[in-house]
């Protein structure tokens, strides 16, 4: 076999994409640094590696879809930790869908305006408005509100990235204490990747987070299109 | 913790809590063709499920070691979205400064809002009760 056609075969990229993801894991517990996120550092050695070999995204578009089909039945699966809290849940339903619409609508105002302020572009700010609910729903908002769907995904996954490496901090200087409200606001923040990340403390934690992710999903879809329309109305984005 | 697809115990072999996962996930991409819904039908899958699972429908048993195995290699599912950045490196490239401000910012804002406002209500709700 031709050793191009086998570098671009689904199978070796695939493979690629586990060795990589297996070596930057690997180095995340050798040197117990938080930063050197695998998923992080997959994704650059992945992007460096197909531009050196002259793949294009095109290319690896298609065994990368044998991965990131896993995606929704992994978020169907977080029903289980949803479940497992539905009785707390339950008892503080006010408090909790207060908190999500107010963190809802913060996101979208923030990310908009302060894009627009420094003279992005406005099909940029657009794809920006859903950037803290996850990939699936992200790209349905950003089609639905004239945003770059692929532009969105690409963005949510950063959100995802900062979030989770950098958001247990940022709630320290912001003095948010309750580890169940850290956790509620990392699913709110930054989706599954802030999911991910405090599920690591326990099933609880990952319950909240869920919740955050679940209800701002739902909150953004319905309220991404409204927000946006009216912060362009008010003139306050360009 | 049960393995992963090897584990056959009781009666939750590999097929059958795939086969739990996938037709919810199924049932919520059909649900997601109700016009007005526009909810990602993975979303919709997710809420399926909870509710089979509430109404004693499905036990937890049945799905909980596939499941666990799903949720705990998320981040890895999220490479090849991740790899789709190299498309736009020239929209990014150009306008790297909104984008990190605004988003950073962002990210601080709602982190900070949904945090504090959720304790305060927490603790307002349950001295009302």
């Amino acid at each position: 076999m031709d050793i191009v056609l086998f570098v671009r075969s689904e199978l070796f990229l695939v493979t690629l994409t586990f060795l990589f993801f297996w070596i930057f894991s690997r180095l995340q517990t050798r040197t117990g640094i938080a930063l050197l996120n695998p998923m992080v550092l997959t994704i650059a050695a992945l992007i460096v590696f197909l531009r050196v070999a002259g793949i294009s995204y095109d290319e690896y578009y298609k065994s990368g879809q044998l991965i990131e089909f896993w995606l929704k039945p992994a978020i169907v699966a977080l029903a289980l930790p949803l479940y497992s809290e539905l009785r707390h849940i339950r008892r503080q339903l006010m408090p909790l869908l207060l908190a999500e619409l107010a963190g809802c609508v913060v996101g979208i105002v923030s990310v908009v305006v302060i894009a627009a302020m420094l003279g992005a572009g406005e099909d940029v700010v657009r794809s920006l408005a859903p950037k803290s609910v996850s990939t699936p729903i992200a790209l349905e908002i950003s089609r639905q509100i004239g945003g770059i769907p692929a532009l969105t995904s690409a963005i949510v996954v950063v959100v995802g990235m900062i979030g989770a490496i950098t958001g247990l901090k940022m709630m320290t200087w912001g003095r948010v204490k309750s580890p169940v409200s850290r956790s509620l606001s990392m699913g709110t923040a930054a989706h599954v990747m802030g999911t991910n990340r405090v599920s690591e403390y326990g099933e609880r934690f990952g319950a909240y987070a869920t919740l955050g992710l679940i209800i701002n999903g739902i909150l953004t879809a319905f309220l991404a299109d409204p927000v946006v329309k009216l912060v362009y109305a008010c003139g306050l984005a360009g | 913790m049960c393995n992963f697809a090897g584990c056959c115990n009781n009666n939750s072999c590999m097929a059958k809590q795939f086969g739990i996962i996938f037709g919810c996930l199924l049932v919520g991409e059909l649900l997601a063709f109700i016009p007005g819904l526009d909810i990602p039908g993975s979303i919709l899958g997710m809420l399926v499920l909870t509710v089979l699972l509430e109404r004693k429908v499905v036990r937890p048993e049945s799905i909980a070691p596939v499941s666990r195995f799903l949720i705990k290699n998320m981040a890895f599912f999220f490479v090849p979205p991740g790899v789709a950045l190299m498309l736009y490196f020239d929209i990014i490239a150009a306008e790297w400064i909104p984008i990190t401000v605004a988003t950073v910012v962002s990210i601080f804002l709602v982190l900070v809002v949904t945090g504090r406002l959720y304790e305060f209500l927490h603790r307002y709700y349950k001295k009302r009760r």
